[in-house]
């Protein structure tokens, strides 16, 4: 079992929603990775829909690299749109 | 109301029970962590359907009898369940050869259970239909890998099958209550389940290169309360609780 491969488990919880990362598991193969996500990760109804990817196949950002890739964006306020006068008739932004 | 209901419901809900409390056993002790809960979900299933047979034949009984005692409190004479569900977890190979070879069966009772002219019956065996259909979709899978896969699993897979065969014909044998209740359009016709079943796992034995046993004998007494060496001990250990502190709740 160790040698299983690792899979990242994706869970769309209502028609309509976005599915969300929700964790990983093991498993030979893709229908296993299905099989075994809707056991661990929909036992109590949180799901309508599964994804899995094989975890080799994401490429993840470097966290050594943080300062360069992120912290520029953090002194930019501007990009917020905070800076616009909204109607009040304009509901639910 | 007739006893012959009541054995008849305790039958199924035996079955149920024990295979439940057998596949509870692997609960922390699965091969993985995924297939530890995806056994225990299973088992979890199956003790959600006994709860509601053995409430049903608590209120036929009537008196004392609750689900729980029905459940905790009879003797080993007394519990209606085949021979198959008893056998123990040897490897995992028999773990899922006898949950095979029982979701099938299990499967084709409900199918024809849930046309039962007793209602309660028959929305138990529905509503049961869709938990056992992902059973047997978990356990013929697995029995496809492993047949299919390594010589040693294939061997093993092979010796599960060949060691649990002598246990399957009993899944068919008509007991006088079974007779009565197909007779009362309550239950089902086991013995006219053994041609699909044969064929279904013939079929995906097959396709897991693996072969069906050729066996002229076979072992039986389960439905009739006559259970083999293993059964003491499964009640024993599920019983401990309520034999030591009577009443105990939580």
């Amino acid at each position: 079992m160790n040698n299983w491969p690792l899979w990242e488990v994706f869970i769309r919880s209502k028609n309509g929603l976005e599915h969300r990362h929700c964790g990983s598991l093991h498993a030979t193969d893709a229908t296993m990775a299905l099989e075994n996500a809707r056991d661990v990760y929909t036992r109590r109804g949180e799901g309508v829909s599964i994804w899995v990817v094989p975890s080799s196949q994401i490429t993840a950002s470097n966290p050594e690299h943080n300062g360069e890739t992120f912290e520029p964006a953090l002194d930019k306020v501007y990009r917020h749109p905070t800076f616009y006068e909204l109607p009040d008739e304009l509901k639910h932004m | 109301m007739s006893n012959s209901k009541i054995n008849y419901i305790l039958g199924i809900a035996d079955n149920a029970l024990i295979l439940g409390q057998r596949l509870s056993e692997l609960c922390g002790h699965g091969p993985s962590l995924e297939t530890d809960i995806a056994t225990t979900n299973i088992a979890l299933d199956l003790l959600g359907q006994t709860r509601s047979y053995y409430q049903y034949a608590a209120e036929l009984q009537g008196g004392e009898a609750t689900e729980d005692t029905l459940a905790f409190l009879r003797k080993e004479r007394e519990y209606k369940n085949v021979l198959l569900v008893e056998q123990p977890n040897t490897d995992f190979g028999y773990v899922m050869a006898r949950q095979y070879m029982f979701d099938v069966f299990h499967l084709l009772l409900l199918e024809q259970l849930q046309n039962s002219n007793d209602e309660v019956l028959a929305a138990i065996a529905k509503k049961s239909i869709k938990e056992v259909s992902y059973h047997k979709r978990f356990s013929g899978d697995w029995i496809k890998r492993l047949g299919d896969g390594t010589e040693e699993s294939h061997n093993r897979m092979q010796e599960a099958f060949d060691n649990l065969w002598t246990f399957t014909n009993e899944l068919f044998l008509m007991t006088a209550d079974d007779t009565a209740m197909v007779e009362a359009g309550v239950g089902v016709d086991v013995a006219a389940l053994k041609a699909a079943w044969t064929q279904e796992i013939t079929a995906l034995l097959t396709e897991a290169t693996l072969t069906v046993p050729d066996l002229k004998y076979f072992l039986k007494g389960g439905k009739e309360g006559i259970h083999s060496e293993h059964m003491g001990f499964i009640l024993t250990e599920m019983q401990y609780m309520q034999r030591t502190y009577p009443n105990m709740t939580w």
